[in-house]
């Protein structure tokens, strides 16, 4: 559609501006509070213009770790747990999901249609539904407090399976019996031709996956029972007391810019090929 | 380079009550370095058998030979074949070069072998422009010419073509066969050749296996099935337009044939009388460039009543009646007849096909 309406234009931007000032005003109070004193943040109304402790905050949470309710570890060390589940979720969930639906298009076997509606009947199970089940799977195995605890759990994606069983049926199958010609047995196809073809679907899978998984809360909070296994999620919960002490929000809210930089930066990168991703129809 | 044997070659869908055969017992023996063409409409089989030559399918029951193996039981790539698509199957992702060497880099050849033989095929296709491109970026005839490529490099025993030059523009088509034709010509690989265009038939194989259904109804040299199609259905497939195909019975002299369908009936006299088969129900086969048209009213073999002309600027097309029985002619673009003319017609001897009413075999 190309419309030449001047009028039309400017209002549309004015929407979109809008828009855009609702969502990053309250981004900016949090950052403006991180760069203050923890009286200066305390104060209502909060002062809009930026403090002079950024540099202190900052180093503050990241490397000594703030006193809350539960003295929580150095924001950088939440980070880093924070940042390894989610890759080992995001990474694992593509692995897996792009071999169980590798199976269910390219292999005849007894049992394909009901295993394929067996994983696809999962989707209606999320982890709130199984938690306590899994819990008690997850402890029996001896997994809690470590990172397989926290991530194994989520890694199997039923979403992820049939996302990938679509794009394999878009594949001709001349390319699989040209393959095959080749020579190429079934994994070296799948190397070699499906997964460079699939690979903008990947891309954007990552992305949705990776801020999944850095998005966990509940399961981390009953996996994880000791501070050096916290996530930066929880990290964030532990700094807001409740009852007597008092809250250092200009801390808070620097732990919280800090735990949106990396999915903001995953976004950023890989938005290209994201979009690509979930638009693209074409191979 | 190999001859390639089928043993009773059957393939039945499902099991039991539900199995479906749609292929039943094909023979046939093809010499090396031999072009092969199988034809036949859509759903008769051909794709089939070739998919299962090629180890895509399996085999229900009998045998297939490539050279001196039982290849029932092997891999494709055990084979020693190489295919071509209809719609190509080019690995989108890689360029011209990458497609035509994947398979040898399967074959763990080496780096230069593996440069030399896809280098000998560019120049062959005339694709040495076109070796960095992808296959988004190449145009219907190139795309053809890569897969192509990618058959030739792995010097394989037999060539497989699915119906190659189907997804092509008509003018481009005319030039991929004559291009196939100069191929084989000078690598002299046994081909087998799937299509349903009798043109594509007749010109590229040295011989050709008409199917139909899944049984193989005839199997010779274009030359032959054109001049003596086995049954009434290879008659009417193979020649544009078709043979003209007239049931009747032969009268008890044998020396006229009487043509009835639907109410009507007419009588044509033939050249030769057929006192052996007097009284006999038979069909007649006539083809339409054998039908001479008679516009004085002399003496004619039948008469006719024309419906339709066609001109295709060579000749004409004479879409004509006798009785009930639609007729075609093919007459020499100077003839002078107009739709609703009564005319005559004559035919030789020596163009009369004969063919059995019930099994539609030839006879004699």
């Amino acid at each position: 559609m190309i419309e030449r309406r001047p009028i039309l234009d400017f209002l549309s931007h004015v929407v979109l501006v809008l828009g855009v000032l609702i969502v990053f005003f309250p981004l900016y109070v949090a950052f403006v509070a991180s760069t203050q004193t923890a009286e200066q943040s305390a104060l209502s109304p909060l002062s809009l213009a930026p403090g002079g402790e950024f540099v202190n905050n900052y180093s503050t949470v990241l490397f000594k770790g703030a006193a809350g309710q539960v003295t929580a570890p150095p924001v950088l060390h939440m980070l880093w747990v924070s940042l390894a589940t989610a890759l080992i979720i995001a990474i694992g969930k593509i692995s897996i999901s792009m071999l169980s639906a590798f199976a269910i298009v390219y292999f005849r076997f007894p049992g394909r249609g009901l295993f394929f509606w067996m994983i696809f009947v999962t989707l209606m199970l999320p982890v709130e539904v199984r938690i306590t089940p899994t819990y008690q799977v997850v402890s029996d195995l001896g997994m809690l407090n470590s990172y397989a605890g926290l991530s194994v759990p989520l890694i199997a994606s039923a979403t992820a399976t049939f996302l990938f069983r679509q794009f394999f049926l878009t594949v001709p199958d001349e390319l699989a019996e040209a393959a095959r010609i080749d020579g190429a047995g079934p994994l070296r196809f799948l190397k070699d031709v499906l997964w460079p073809l699939s690979r903008t679907n990947v891309i954007a899978l990552f992305v949705i996956m990776f801020i999944y998984g850095w998005n966990q809360y509940l399961w981390p909070l009953i996996i994880a029972t000791d501070t050096s296994m916290y996530p930066i999620g929880i990290g964030i919960k532990t700094l807001i007391s409740g009852g007597d002490s008092a809250v250092e929000w200009n801390l808070v809210m620097a732990t919280m810019i800090l735990a949106m930089l990396p999915p903001g930066l995953v976004v950023v990168v890989m938005q290209k090929w994201f979009v690509k991703g979930l638009v693209d129809s074409e191979k | 380079m190999a001859a390639i044997h089928l043993k009773q070659v059957r393939k039945t869908y499902g099991a039991g009550a539900k199995a479906v055969d749609v292929i039943h017992g094909i023979d046939a023996e093809i010499a090396d370095g031999e072009f092969i063409v199988m034809v036949g409409p859509s759903g008769c089989g051909k794709s089939t058998l070739l998919r299962m030559v090629a180890g895509l399918e399996e085999i229900s029951s009998g045998q297939i030979v490539i050279g001196d193996r039982v290849v029932n039981d092997l891999e494709p790539k055990e084979r020693d074949i190489a295919m071509v698509f209809q719609n190509y199957a080019l690995y989108p992702h890689m360029t011209v070069y990458q497609n035509m060497a994947y398979g040898l880099k399967i074959q763990g050849l080496s780096k230069s072998e593996i440069d030399a033989r896809v280098q000998r095929a560019a120049a062959i296709l005339e694709l040495g422009a076109l070796l960095e491109r992808t296959p988004r970026q190449l145009s219907g005839g190139q795309r053809q010419r890569v897969a192509m490529g990618r058959a030739i490099v792995r010097k394989p025993a037999v060539f497989l073509f699915d119906e190659p030059l189907s997804n092509l523009d008509a003018k481009l088509r005319v030039q991929m066969r004559l291009e196939i034709q100069k191929l084989h010509a000078s690598l002299r690989t046994t081909s087998l050749y799937v299509t349903h265009d009798q043109v594509e038939a007749m010109t590229l194989g040295q011989r050709m296996i008409v199917m139909n259904r899944g049984v193989a109804e005839q199997i010779g040299t274009p030359a032959e099935v054109y001049a003596r199609p086995a049954t009434t259905f290879v008659a009417s497939f193979i020649g544009s337009p078709p043979m003209n195909l007239l049931q009747g019975k032969l009268t008890g002299d044998g020396a006229s044939f009487e043509v009835s369908k639907g109410n009507a009936s007419e009588t044509l006299r033939l050249p030769q009388p057929l006192a052996a088969a007097a009284g006999q129900e038979r069909i007649l086969g006539v083809r339409p460039e054998h039908l001479l048209p008679i516009l004085d009213g002399s003496a004619a073999q039948l008469s006719l009543e024309v419906e339709l002309v066609e001109a295709l600027g060579a000749e004409l097309l004479v879409h004509a009646r006798c009785g009930e029985q639609a007729l075609v002619l093919r007459c020499p673009a100077n003839v002078q007849v107009r739709t609703g003319q009564r005319i005559g017609a004559s035919f030789g001897a020596g163009d009369v096909h004969w063919f059995d009413v019930k099994s539609t075999k030839r006879l004699g």
